[in-house]
């Protein structure tokens, strides 16, 4: 029987998990997180499980249906609280270094496994440019907006300016709305014309993702009925407060997303969510050694096979296309790794849904991808990396003094990207920044196929305390996680698989 | 106050009623439920801010709320670097603001 590993537990992940299930592995679901369900299906935990946890997703009875599939499933060991570390390569196999326990706790278990086959469903985060102000108590990313309202139920303000670009905006104001907020308004960088070439231009590919569409049309609906504008070409450039948000300035952008002069106007608002888009969360894949696509994504086959023997992946990591995408995907990466057929039954139906979920995709970048006269609302004091307080201006000035645009040696003099969050949040800018406007494929920093850009390498996933690493050898390897490995670990480390309640409609 | 955690009676979501924890913030008490992160509790208490930059000294408190910016960091019952956007709280840690991350 072959052990198959998947790491990650959102809609890609648990679709992985199952299919290998079905297809006869034997089956180890991890993630970090306590609960499962990725960021799409984010949700009250299990000591706080909601009655109607359905209105606040879509497809929430997928998830129960899938979490219940898995739970049951004799074959399948879920490991909650499990943060993948690090991964190695050793004689032609894979090694998942795994901490399980409280988030940055000190005493977490050592585990290890070395499974024949690896799912990578490690999902993505979103992205946000800097701007003036950026850093201030208030400003949030989009996606924090959101896992707040789903997984806590805390809005994070009572008025709200939401802001930046793509679909993903709209679930944000809705949920937002739905924790009795009010939401000042949505600006949306990409301008009518724009949107409506990537969005127009190939319409059939709209009507085969009739779910997404309608997804997308009931956030609509909500904004609709609370009035909350929706803005197109517009940014917020800079937010404003004296230690905590109080006001933001917005502006119109022109085609190439750069500020129109005197179209600024000043808004009152007591937090601000804002994303550009995704950024996928690629370092297990490349430490796994797969090869990366040129706008860096995890290059994946017809069966979601990586570059790397023994490797699949899946979801977002291999684009951004949403939960369905991420579901085909799972399902089809699920029955490769366990040496099932891809090409037949439930796999070749997710298939078929994957290619429409791409096209999709295609249109959102096409609609909403980052253009590069964003640049044209930063000031040189404005920070870049929020970890080392480093600004605009510093960066400028170190590309001056020393005459280098290699990022690594930039980010050496100026600290930029050196911090705790290891460049998640700023590498990408910075890069763009060094590579210059207009840039695009350079900026994006990857060759078709070849090895990852240096700003996405982190062989530390997450920061390991010292006394965790010193406690290693005391490790229990295996290829999977049998029920036997699991029940020697805390079982107050695992809570059932089982989901909060909710009525799953 | 500006962030709040929406009242359980009120929202259509409905959670189950709350079991009331408390956390001690730099010597203060801040109420929370059971469940809730160490950041969802002072958020859904009105706090935003609850970090000292090393560098700067600037203010933080939660940015992307899911684990990967760091800008969340407390200490924990004497442990640093604690992501409050990830921890649950449990009753009675004691929670202290951090002036930087090194
Ligand atoms: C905060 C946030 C909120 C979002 N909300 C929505 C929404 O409401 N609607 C929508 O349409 N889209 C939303 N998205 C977009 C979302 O990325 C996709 O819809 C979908 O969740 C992608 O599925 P996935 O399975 O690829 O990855 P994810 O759902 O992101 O799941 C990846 C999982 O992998 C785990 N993981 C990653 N690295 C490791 C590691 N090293 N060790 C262990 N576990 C690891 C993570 O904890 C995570 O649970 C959101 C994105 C973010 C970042
Ligand atoms: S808010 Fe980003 S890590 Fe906690």
């Amino acid at each position: 029987m072959r052990d198959v590993v998947v790491v990650g537990a959102g809609p890609a992940g648990l679709a992985a998990a199952r299919a290998a299930a079905s297809a006869g592995a034997l089956v180890t679901l991890l993630d970090a997180a306590d609960g499962l369900g990725g960021q799409y299906w984010r949700h009250l935990p299990a000591e706080r499980p909601a009655g109607r946890e359905g209105l606040l997703h879509h497809k929430w009875a997928t998830f129960g249906e899938l979490s219940d599939v898995l739970r049951e499933h004799p074959a399948v060991t879920v490991l909650p609280s499990a943060q993948v570390w690090s991964l190695e390569r050793h004689d032609g196999g894979i090694r998942l270094n795994i901490l399980v326990g409280e988030p940055d706790g000190a005493g977490r278990q050592a585990l290890v496994l070395e499974p024949d086959a690896l799912v990578l469903a490690t999902g993505a985060h979103d992205r946000t440019l800097p701007f003036p102000g950026w850093q201030l108590p208030g400003v949030y990313s989009a996606g924090a907006a959101q896992a707040l309202a789903k997984g806590e139920r805390v809005a994070v303000g009572r008025r709200v300016v939401v802001a930046g670009a793509g679909p993903f905006l709209l679930p944000v104001a809705s949920s937002l709305l739905q924790t009795g907020a009010t939401v000042v308004g949505v600006h949306e960088a990409g301008r009518i014309g724009s949107l409506a070439r990537g969005w127009l231009n190939r319409p059939w590919e709209l009507a085969g993702a009739a779910g997404k569409a309608g997804e997308l049309a009931g956030y609509v609906g909500d904004l609709l009925r609370h009035r909350v504008r929706w803005r197109p070409g517009e940014a917020v450039v800079a937010a404003h407060g004296d230690g905590q948000v109080d006001a933001v300035t917005v502006a119109r952008l022109d085609e190439r997303w750069a500020p129109v002069a005197g179209t600024e106007r000043r808004v009152e608002a007591d937090a601000v969510c804002v994303s550009h888009g995704f950024t996928p969360r690629l370092e297990l894949a490349i430490a796994a050694g797969c090869d990366l696509s040129s706008s860096r994504f995890v290059l994946v086959d017809d069966t979601q096979a990586t570059s790397v023997r023994g490797v699949w992946a899946a979801g977002e990591i291999t684009g951004i296309g949403g939960a369905d995408a991420a579901l085909a995907e799972g399902t089809v990466a699920g029955t490769a790794a366990a040496g099932g057929n891809a090409g037949t039954g439930t796999a070749r139906a997710a298939l078929r849904a994957r290619s429409r979920a791409r096209g999709f995709a295609a249109r959102i970048e096409a609609a909403h991808g980052i253009r590069p006269g964003w640049t044209g609302w930063l000031r040189d004091d404005t920070v870049v990396c929020r970890c080392e307080e480093t600004t605009y201006g510093r960066v400028r000035e170190v590309v001056e003094l020393t005459g280098s645009h290699e990022a690594r040696s930039v980010k050496l003099t100026s600290r930029a990207g050196l911090g705790p969050c290891q460049a998640r949040m700023c590498g990408r800018t910075l890069q763009e920044l060094l590579d210059g406007p207009g840039a695009r494929g350079r900026a994006a920093g990857g060759v078709e196929g070849g090895p990852a850009p240096t700003v996405d390498r982190r062989p530390f996933v997450v920061p390991v305390r010292l006394g965790e690493l010193a406690a290693l050898p005391a490790t229990s390897t295996s290829r999977t996680a049998t029920s036997r490995t699991a029940s020697a670990l805390p079982t107050a480390s695992f809570p059932s698989a089982s989901q909060p309640g909710g009525d799953r409609t | 106050m500006t962030s709040y955690r929406v009242p359980a009676a009120s929202d259509p979501a409905r959670p189950a009623a709350d079991r009331p924890l408390t956390i001690v913030v730099d010597g203060e008490p801040v109420a929370g439920t059971a469940g809730q992160t160490i950041a969802g509790v002072l958020l859904g208490a009105g706090r935003r801010e609850w970090r000292t930059t090393a560098a700067g000294g600037a203010p933080r408190g939660v940015f992307c709320g899911i684990g990967v910016c760091f800008d969340c960091l407390v200490e924990v019952n004497g442990l640093r670097d604690v992501r409050a956007c990830l921890r649950r709280a449990q009753d009675g840690d004691v929670v202290t603001r951090q002036g930087g991350t090194r």
